[in-house]
C-alpha cells in the first residue's frame, strides 16, 4: 500500500459564465422557505407549488452547472465565486464563498434531484396534512442548507450548513410536534449531532490555531506543513462530527427514532442526502485524511463496526422504517469504510452514495405508499400479501430490493462490490477483517430485507382480521400519481445508476480533481474475480435463509413478535447502545442537574448572603427587608457608602 | 452639528423624556406614546453617533470634557470606543422594544405604567452615562447611580417577592461598588504618586499603568474585578441574578440581563485589561477557571429550573462565561467575540425574556410545567420561541453563532483546555433551549395554565373548541412588531456581522496593546 500517497491539489480557479450565478442554488431554496413561513396562512393553497418549484428550479440550474462544467479540461473544474466577507477579525478571514468542482456538483444535483422528487411525491402525500405549507418551508431550507453545506469553500461555511440541516431536520421530524415521541425523537438528534458537532467545531479550531485559515484552498495546499499529531488530531475530529451527523457508531442512536417525521424526510434527510454528509466531509477532507494513515484506519474500523451493528439489529425490528433506518446506519457504514482506505475508496464511498440514495429513497417512498394505504401502520407483523394490493409499490420497492442486497448488474451490485474489493484489497489483517466484516455484512443485510419483503408483500394477508390503531379496516390500496412517479423515477435510477456511473470509470474520473485518482490494490488478501462470487454466494444465502424462516407456506408468521432467544433480544434492543447511553451521559447529567440545584440554593446563596448579611450590618437584614424596612435600609447603606467616600478623601486631602 | 454634542445630547435626552412621561403619569396612553417618541429619538441619536464615529480611527471619539470637581481632578469627560459605541447602540435599541412590550403591562396595585416608563428612561440615561464615561469617577457615580432606578423598578414593579429580590439585587451591587470604590480613591492616589497630581482620567491613567508596582495593580485591580465579576455575574457571585430576573418585569429584565451585567464584562476590558495589564494577566487563570465553572454549572442549572424567568436567568449565566473567557483568553477573535456576544447576548436573551413574557401573559404562570403543547395554540408565538431559543444554542446563521465561534476559536490557541471544555457548553445549551420548547410548546396540549383557563384547573377541555381558542390567542400585532426587529438583527447579524465587528475590532487590537498582548495567530500575508 502506498502510505506517502499525496495527492496534489487541483489548482482553484474563479468561476466564470453561468457558474457565477452559483449562489442561485442556495438562494431559491432558502426565499422560498421564507416566504412560506413569513406569509403564513395566506400561501396555504399555493405553498406546496412554490417549495416545489424553487427546487425544480434549483435542480434545472444545477444541471446546466453541470454541463457548462464537463466542457471544461478536468484541470479547470474545481473553482469558486466568492461572495462576501464573513466572519473578519484580524487575523482569522472566514469568507463566505462556494467551491464548483465535481465532487459539490454531484452533490447538487442527488440533493436538488431527489429533492425536486421528494417534493413533488409530498405534495401527495402530505395533502391531508393542515400544516402542508409549513412542511414545504422545512423541506426547502433543508435544501437550502445542505447546498451551502457542499458548496461552502471553507470549514466554517461547511458548519453552517451542517448545523442548518440539523435544524431542519429537528424541525421536520418533531414535524407532528403534538406527539411526544416525535418531539422526544427530534430533541435526540439535535443533541446527538451537537455532540458530533463538537469535533467538527475542535477540528476547525485546530485549523485556524495551526495554519491561521479555514478556507478550503489554504488548508489543503498546506495541510503538508502540519506535525503529524495535529493532523491526526484533526482528522479524528472530523470524523467524530461525522459520526454524528451520519449516524455512525457510538452516535447512531439518534437515526431510527427520527423515523418519527413523515416518510418523505426519511427518504431525503435520512437516507439519501443528510445523513451521508459525513461520507461527504471526510472525502471533502482528502488532502488532510490522506497524510494520516492512523486516522483513515479509525475511519475504516468505524465504518467496518457501524455497518455490522446495522445489520444485526435491522435483523430484529418489526417496524418498517426502522429496519431501512438500520439498514441506511449499514450502508452508510460501507461509505465510510470506504472513505476510510483513503486513495482507494474516496470514490468508492461517494459512488455507493449516489446509488444508495436512489435505493434508499424509493425503498423509503415505497414504505411510505405502503403505510399510507394501510392507515399509516407501521408494524410488518400487521401486513403481508400487499404485492396485489399495491402492483407499482411492489414492483419499483422490488426493483430497490433488489438493488441493494447487491442483485448482479443493479445499481448496489456495482457500488458495494467495488467496496467489499477494495477493503479485501487491504494488506495483512485489515483484508481479512474489513473485507470480512464487509462480505458478512452483505449477507446480513440480504437477510434482513428479504425478511421484509416477505413480511410486507408476501404470504398471508394478516392486516385482513385486524383493525388499525384508529380503529378502522384496512383496505389497502395504490397512491396516487404524485407518489407513484417518483417512485418510478427512483427506481430507474436503482436498476441502471451503477451500470452507468461505473461504466468504464466514469464517476471516479469525473471525480478525479476532487479526490484524487482512485487506486487500485495489486494484490490483496483473496482474488480479485473471487469477490463478487463470494458476496452474491453470501447473499443469496442471506435471502434462502429468511425464506426458510419467513416465507415457507407452512411458516405462520405471528401479528404479535414472539419471545426470542438472547442474540435477538439484544438486537430488538439496539445492542443496549441507548441503555448505554441512558447510563453514561443521561442519568449522570440528570443526577448532577439535581446536585447543582441543591448546591445553588442552599450552599452558594446561603454563604455568600451570610457573608453579604454580615457585611451588610446584621444577620437579620433580609428578615426585616421582607416587613418594611427596606427603603431605610437601602438609604443608611447608601448613606454610610457616602460617609466613607467622604472621610476616604477628606484623610488622604485634607 | 459638532459630533461632541452627540454624548451629552443621548445622556440628557431620556432624562427629559423621564421627566415629561413622570408628569403625565395619569394618563397611560400619552404617558406611554411619549415614552416610546423619546427613546426612538433616542435610538435615532445613536444612528447619528454610529455614522460619527470613524472605527479606523482615534481611540476615544466624540470626546467632550467639562471640570467638575476640580479639586480632586474629576471631569465630566464622555467619550467612546468601539466597544462602548455598540453597548450605546444595543441600549437606544432595546429600550424602544422594552417599551413597546410593556405597553399593557399588569403593574401591581396603586403603580402606574408612566412611573414605570419614567424610570426605564431614567435607567437608560445611566446606562448610556456608564458606557460613555472616560473619567474613572465619573464611572464609578453612573455605576452606582445605575442602581437606583433598577432597584425600584424591581422593588416597586416586580413579581411577588419583588421586595426580597430588590433588596439582594441591592446589597451585592453596592457590595461591589463599595469594593470598587476603594479602588477607585486607589487609583487617584497612585496617580498622584507618578504624576505629581492625582488624576481620574482613563486615558492618563493607561499611560501611567505600566508605571504602577506589581502589587499595587493587583490590590487595585481586585476591587474592581470584584464589583465586574458582580454585575457580569461570575459563579459563585450569579445568585443575585435569578432572583432579581425572576421578579423584575420582563422589560426590566431584558435591561438588567442585557444591558445593565455587560457593564461588568466591559468594565473588565476598559477599567482592567488597560489599566492593569500585568494583574489581568496574574489573575487570568481564576477567571478562566470560573468562566469555564460558570458556562456548564449555569447550563446545568438552566436545564434544571422549573421557572420560566430564572431559566433565561441562568442561561445568561452560561453566556456570561462565554464572554469572560473570551476576554482573558486574550486574543484579538476571542476578545472581538466577547464583544460581540455582549451585543448579541442582549439581542438574543432579549428577545427570549420577551417571548417567555407573552408566554406567561397568556398563561399566567411561571412554571414550565403548567404548560404544554401550546404552539397548537399559538403557532406563531411557538415559532419566535424556537427562533430565540436557537438564537440562545448558538445555531450557525443566528447572531450569536459568529460570536460565540469567534470566542472559541480565538480562545482556543492560548487555552486550548479550557476551550474545548467550553464547547461541551454548546451541547448543554442545546440540551437545556430544547427542552423548554419541548416542555412548553410540543406534546399534546396540557398543563393548568393552559388547560385550566378554560374551564377550571385540569378540566379536560377540548382544545379545538372556540372559548378555548379565544382565552389563548396568537401574537398581537403590536407583539409582532416589538418582535420583528429582534427577529431581523438575529438573521441579519448571523449573516453579516462585518459592520459590527468593523467597529469592535480596532477598539480590541487598542486594548490588547495597552494590556500589552499579542495574538498568538497572526495572518500569514504579514500585511497586517
Amino acid at each position: 500500500m502506498t502510505s506517502t500517497y499525496l495527492a496534489e491539489p487541483a489548482k482553484v480557479l474563479a468561476a466564470q459564465g453561468i457558474a457565477q450565478y452559483a449562489w442561485l442554488l442556495i438562494v431559491l431554496p432558502l426565499l422560498g422557505a421564507a416566504i412560506l413561513l413569513i406569509s403564513g396562512r395566506r400561501s396555504d393553497r399555493w405553498g406546496h407549488l412554490l417549495g416545489s418549484a424553487m427546487v425544480i428550479a434549483a435542480f434545472g440550474y444545477g444541471l446546466a452547472l453541470f454541463f457548462s462544467v464537463i466542457g471544461l479540461d478536468p484541470e479547470q473544474r474545481v473553482r469558486e465565486v466568492s461572495l462576501f466577507s464573513w466572519i473578519p477579525v484580524e487575523a482569522l478571514k472566514v469568507d463566505f464563498g462556494l467551491r464548483l468542482d465535481p465532487l459539490s456538483i454531484t452533490f447538487v444535483l442527488l440533493i436538488t434531484g431527489v429533492g425536486s422528487l421528494i417534493h413533488i411525491y409530498s405534495i401527495g402525500y402530505m395533502s391531508h396534512d393542515e400544516n402542508r405549507r409549513k412542511f414545504f418551508a422545512y423541506l426547502n431550507l433543508f435544501v437550502g442548507a445542505m447546498l451551502i453545506l457542499v458548496l461552502g469553500n471553507s470549514f466554517v461555511t461547511l458548519y453552517l450548513g451542517w448545523e442548518g440541516v440539523g435544524l431542519a431536520s429537528y424541525l421536520l421530524i418533531s414535524f407532528w410536534q403534538h406527539k411526544p415521541s416525535a418531539a422526544e425523537a427530534a430533541k435526540k438528534a439535535f443533541l446527538m449531532n451537537r455532540v458530533g458537532d463538537i469535533g467538527l467545531a475542535v477540528a476547525i479550531f485546530l485549523m485556524f490555531a495551526n495554519l491561521g485559515t479555514t478556507q478550503y484552498t489554504e488548508v489543503f495546499e498546506r495541510a503538508g506543513e502540519l506535525s503529524g499529531g495535529v493532523v491526526l488530531a484533526i482528522a479524528l475530529m472530523l470524523l467524530l462530527g461525522a459520526c454524528g451527523k451520519s449516524g455512525q457508531f457510538p452516535l447512531q442512536a439518534w437515526l431510527p427514532d427520527a423515523m418519527e417525521g413523515p416518510t418523505p424526510v426519511s427518504a431525503l434527510i435520512h437516507a439519501a442526502t443528510m445523513v451521508t454528509a459525513g461520507v461527504y466531509l471526510i472525502a471533502r477532507s482528502n488532502p488532510i485524511y490522506d497524510l494520516t494513515p492512523d486516522g483513515r484506519l479509525v475511519v475504516t474500523i468505524i465504518g467496518a463496526l457501524t455497518l455490522l451493528i446495522g445489520c444485526v439489529i435491522g435483523c430484529a425490528y418489526d417496524d418498517f422504517k426502522k429496519v431501512l433506518a438500520y439498514s441506511t446506519v449499514s450502508q452508510i457504514g460501507y461509505m465510510i469504510l470506504a472513505v476510510g482506505l483513503g486513495p482507494f475508496g474516496y470514490a468508492l464511498g461517494i459512488m455507493h452514495l449516489l446509488t444508495h440514495g436512489f435505493f434508499k429513497a424509493g425503498l423509503f417512498l415505497g414504505a411510505g405508499s405502503v403505510m399510507h394505504g394501510m392507515n399509516d401502520e407501521g408494524n410488518i407483523r400487521r401486513m403481508g400479501g400487499l404485492a396485489r394490493k399495491m402492483p407499482i409499490t411492489f414492483v419499483t420497492w422490488g426493483l430497490g430490493y433488489l438493488a441493494l442486497i447487491g442483485f448482479p448488474f443493479l445499481s448496489g451490485y456495482y457500488s458495494k462490490d467495488a467496496i467489499i474489493e477494495a477493503a479485501f484489497g487491504q494488506e495483512g489483517w485489515r483484508g481479512w477483517v474489513f473485507g470480512g466484516a464487509a462480505l458478512f455484512g452483505a449477507a446480513l443485510t440480504a437477510f434482513y430485507m428479504t425478511r421484509l419483503m416477505l413480511l410486507v408483500f408476501f404470504g398471508e394477508k394478516r392486516w385482513e382480521k385486524l383493525k388499525s390503531a384508529d380503529g378502522r379496516d384496512y383496505s389497502p390500496h395504490e397512491s396516487p400519481k404524485s407518489m407513484t412517479v417518483p417512485m418510478i423515477v427512483l427506481a430507474f435510477g436503482s436498476v441502471f445508476a451503477g451500470f452507468l456511473l461505473s461504466n468504464g470509470g466514469l464517476l471516479s474520473n469525473w471525480l478525479t480533481p476532487s479526490l484524487g485518482t482512485l487506486e487500485t490494490a495489486e494484490h490483496g488478501v483473496i482474488p480479485h474475480a473471487l469477490v463478487p462470487l463470494l458476496t452474491v454466494a453470501l447473499s443469496a444465502l442471506g435471502a434462502l435463509v429468511a425464506w426458510v424462516i419467513f416465507g415457507r407456506k407452512s411458516v405462520r408468521v405471528p401479528v404479535e413478535r414472539p419471545a426470542a432467544s438472547w442474540p435477538v433480544r439484544a438486537a430488538r434492543a439496539d445492542l443496549y447502545t441507548n441503555a448505554l447511553n441512558d447510563w453514561l451521559v443521561v442519568k449522570p447529567s440528570l443526577l448532577l442537574t439535581r446536585a447543582f440545584l441543591v448546591v445553588d440554593n442552599k450552599g452558594v446563596d446561603g454563604i455568600v448572603m451570610g457573608t453579604a448579611s454580615v457585611l451588610g450590618g446584621g444577620s437579620g437584614v433580609l428578615r426585616r427587608t421582607q416587613t418594611g424596612f427596606v427603603r431605610s435600609y437601602a438609604l443608611s447603606m447608601l448613606g454610610g457608602s457616602v460617609l466613607v467616600i467622604a472621610a476616604m478623601l477628606v484623610v488622604r486631602f485634607a | 452639528m459638532s459630533s461632541a454634542i452627540l454624548l451629552p445630547a443621548l445622556l440628557l435626552l431620556p432624562l427629559v423624556g423621564a421627566v415629561v412621561v413622570a408628569l403625565l403619569r395619569n394618563n397611560d396612553r400619552l404617558a406611554r406614546l411619549s415614552a416610546l417618541g423619546f427613546s426612538l429619538a433616542e435610538l435615532v441619536l445613536a444612528v447619528f453617533a454610529w455614522i460619527a464615529f470613524d472605527a479606523g480611527g482615534a481611540r476615544l471619539q466624540l470626546t467632550t470634557s467639562v471640570e467638575w470637581i476640580p479639586q480632586f481632578g474629576v471631569n465630566f469627560a464622555l467619550g467612546v470606543d468601539g466597544i462602548a459605541l455598540v453597548m450605546i447602540a444595543l441600549i437606544a435599541f432595546l429600550v424602544p422594544v422594552v417599551i413597546g412590550a410593556s405597553w399593557e403591562e399588569k403593574l401591581p396595585e396603586g403603580r402606574t405604567l408612566g412611573g414605570f416608563l419614567s424610570l426605564i428612561l431614567v435607567m437608560e440615561t445611566f446606562m448610556v452615562g456608564v458606557f460613555a464615561a472616560t473619567d474613572v469617577f465619573l464611572f464609578y457615580v453612573f455605576f452606582e447611580a445605575m442602581l437606583i432606578p433598577a432597584y425600584f423598578l424591581i422593588g416597586r414593579f416586580g413579581g411577588p417577592r419583588r421586595t426580597y429580590a430588590a433588596m439582594k439585587f441591592f446589597l451585592y451591587s453596592l457590595l461591589g461598588g463599595l469594593i470598587m470604590l476603594a479602588s477607585v480613591i486607589g487609583v487617584y492616589v497612585t496617580s498622584a504618586d507618578v504624576l505629581g497630581k492625582g488624576t481620574f482620567e482613563w486615558a492618563k491613567l493607561v499611560e501611567i499603568s505600566k508605571d504602577l508596582s506589581p502589587t499595587a495593580q493587583f490590590w487595585l485591580f481586585l476591587g474592581f474585578f470584584v464589583a465586574f465579576a458582580i454585575k457580569a455575574p461570575l459563579v459563585p457571585l450569579h445568585t443575585w441574578l435569578p432572583d432579581s430576573a425572576a421578579e423584575a418585569p420582563v422589560g426590566v429584565g431584558v435591561l438588567l440581563v442585557g444591558v445593565l451585567d455587560k457593564v461588568g464584562t466591559f468594565g473588565f476590558l476598559r477599567y482592567g485589561l488597560s489599566l492593569f495589564p500585568e494583574a489581568s494577566k496574574q489573575l487570568a487563570p481564576l477567571v478562566l477557571v470560573l468562566a469555564v465553572i460558570g458556562i456548564l454549572y449555569g447550563a446545568f442549572l438552566a436545564f434544571g429550573q422549573s421557572d420560566m424567568k430564572r431559566f433565561v436567568a441562568f442561561t445568561s449565566i452560561a453566556h456570561f462565561g462565554f464572554i469572560a473567557l473570551g476576554i482573558f483568553a486574550f486574543s484579538s477573535q476571542s476578545i472581538s467575540g466577547s464583544v460581540l456576544y455582549m451585543v448579541n447576548h442582549g439581542i438574543s436573551t432579549g428577545m427570549l425574556f420577551l417571548v417567555v413574557g407573552m408566554v406567561m401573559a397568556r398563561g399566567g404562570s411561571r412554571k414550565f410545567s403548567d404548560y404544554g403543547g401550546m404552539a397548537k395554540l399559538t403557532p406563531v408565538l411557538g415559532g419566535l420561541f424556537l427562533v430565540a431559543g436557537l438564537s440562545s444554542l448558538a445555531l450557525p446563521g443566528t447572531n450569536s453563532f459568529v460570536s460565540e465561534f469567534l470566542v472559541l476559536v480565538g480562545s482556543f490557541p492560548n487555552e486550548p483546555v479550557f476551550t474545548i471544555i467550553a464547547s461541551v457548553g454548546m451541547v448543554l445549551a442545546a440540551l437545556y433551549v430544547l427542552r423548554a420548547y419541548q416542555q412548553v410548546m410540543q406534546g399534546p396540549v396540557r398543563g393548568t395554565a393552559l388547560v385550566g383557563l378554560a374551564g377550571g384547573p385540569g378540566s379536560a377541555t377540548d382544545p379545538e373548541s372556540e372559548t378555548f381558542k379565544s382565552k389563548i390567542a396568537d401574537l398581537s400585532r403590536r407583539e409582532l412588531i416589538v418582535l420583528a426587529p429582534l427577529v431581523a438583527l438575529v438573521i441579519g447579524l448571523g449573516v453579516y456581522p462585518k459592520p459590527v465587528l468593523d467597529v469592535i475590532t480596532p477598539s480590541v487590537t487598542a486594548t490588547m496593546t495597552e494590556a500589552g498582548v499579542t495574538d498568538p495567530v497572526v495572518s500569514q500575508e504579514g500585511n497586517k
